[in-house]
């Protein structure tokens, strides 16, 4: 059976019917077409489908569609600006080879975006912390850990 | 790698809640914040009739200092409780085992309660809530009842919750005065499950000598594993007390099992060094309290 449920997502109210087995990492990629959010392991270890809830990083895998049934939803397609202007994040993670292949990088902006507006000149220690529940296999983290510290740079410039 | 078929309820009281579990019984399931429990309908590890999903109680998510200790509801967040200050002067032990569990983003949807009621003997909370003598407050309609630590932790993954109760709060009562505590713990990699941690709490005199020293550890049994150390530290100041003794004694307690990340003597040793540790953490804090 069915379960009728609206998102807002981007900034976009969506509104979809899913069972109540469905994860909310499906329901963004299978429903609602933005396969910008990655699946990797789909039980909460690597962080690629990381998408900030009501602002707040939460795991897609690890969530029900039906569960956040009238709440705010950000992915990595609503990370840049209306006009396609890539945020600070991005252009760090670009500037900096944050990232290879790209899989894990959905995960890495949604997580580090969040990151920098609750801190935003984060110590080494706490960017480790903060990026430690996302996993990564090309870069080797040294590039993200910098882009993490590039974007910091970049919003203090802009702001 | 995708859940089982289940029906799906979303009350909007705890008392609608209350009597949703009252109906659907031994084949419903709670879900909470989900980040154990949904990882086990992913790789089918469980497969409940009923999922009754209590995430739109926010009249749960509360947080409380009350005079005798803090009292977590079932919808606080790990994230919530970490933050708080005022839980974290009140009751430093959740703090310092909370910045264990998991990672950031995990600890922002998994809730204290929920790690309580999983009772999973490598988790950091059942050891916090055992080794303060807490309890779990369990409702189902008509009837409440808190369930002392020492009886709730029953066996791997399993608490003394039944079928049709729901877990409502946790209850860590306030360190006594001129006590510390502290948590340690070795993982492989940061955020995993431990291959060993210690809870420690210490309680020092006016004399400044040790009347209390107890310690809880995970993943040595099939729920954590309390020990009583006040004799082994010997009823001395901090500075002189035997620790190695009081470490020993613990290490006797404890049953671990081989898995392939430690065998079981490994673990043993690890509990031993890490009990020491936590002690003397825990007795510093004590004399600094």
């Amino acid at each position: 059976m069915n379960i009728a449920i609206t998102l807002t997502v981007n900034g976009v109210v969506r509104q979809v019917e899913v069972p109540g087995r469905r994860l909310l990492s499906d329901c963004l990629r299978h429903d609602l077409g933005l396969t910008g959010t990655h699946v990797g392991c789909e039980h909460g270890v690597c962080g690629c489908c990381t998408v900030l809830l009501d602002g707040e990083p939460v795991r897609s895998c690890l969530t029900f569609a039906v569960t956040v049934d009238g709440h705010d939803i950000t992915t990595v397609e609503g990370l840049a600006a209306p006009g396609g202007a890539m945020s600070p994040v991005q252009r760090a993670f670009a500037e900096c080879h944050g990232l290879q292949c790209g899989f894990c990088t959905p995960g890495f902006l949604c997580t580090v975006t969040a990151l920098l507006r609750d801190n935003p000149a984060p110590s080494e220690e706490e960017v480790l912390e903060g990026i430690s529940g996302n996993l990564c296999r090309c870069t080797g983290y040294q590039n993200i850990v910098k882009s993490v510290h590039r974007a910091a740079e970049i919003m203090a410039e802009e702001s | 790698m995708k859940p089982p078929p289940f029906d799906y309820h979303a009350p909007r009281s705890v008392g609608e809640a209350l009597e949703t579990l009252a109906d659907v019984g031994e084949h419903g399931k709670v879900l909470a914040g989900g980040q154990s429990l949904i990882p086990m309908l992913n790789m089918r590890l469980a497969a409940p009739g009923h999922l009754v999903d209590i995430n739109r109680l926010t009249e749960l998510a509360t947080l409380d200092v009350e005079p005798g200790g803090v009292r977590v509801g079932a919808l606080a967040r790990h994230a919530q409780v970490e933050r708080s200050e005022e839980v974290a002067a009140a009751q430093p032990l959740l703090r310092q085992a909370l910045r264990l569990v998991a990672h950031p983003v995990i600890r922002n949807r998994g809730t204290v309660v929920g790690s309580l009621v999983h009772a999973d003997p490598a988790a950091e909370l059942p050891a916090v809530l055992a080794v303060l003598g807490g309890s779990v407050r369990l409702a189902r309609p008509g009837t409440v009842r808190d369930v002392p630590a020492a009886g709730f932790f029953t066996g791997i993954l399993e608490s003394a919750a039944e079928p049709g109760e729901l877990a409502v709060s946790a209850f860590f009562p306030l360190l006594p005065p001129r006590s510390g505590t502290a948590f340690r713990e070795v993982a492989r990699r940061h955020g995993d499950y431990a291959l060993a941690g210690v809870a420690a709490l210490v309680g020092l005199d006016d004399d400044l000598r040790i009347t209390t020293a107890r310690v809880a550890c995970v993943s040595v049994g099939p729920a954590p594993v309390l020990v009583d150390v006040t004799e082994a530290c010997g009823h001395r100041p901090p500075a002189s007390a035997d620790w190695a003794s009081a470490a020993r004694a613990v290490q006797e307690r404890t049953a671990p099992e081989a898995d392939i990340h430690a065998t079981a003597d490994y673990r043993r040793h690890l509990t031993g060094v890490l009990a020491q540790q936590a002690l003397r953490d825990a007795a510093r804090e004590a004399l600094d309290a």
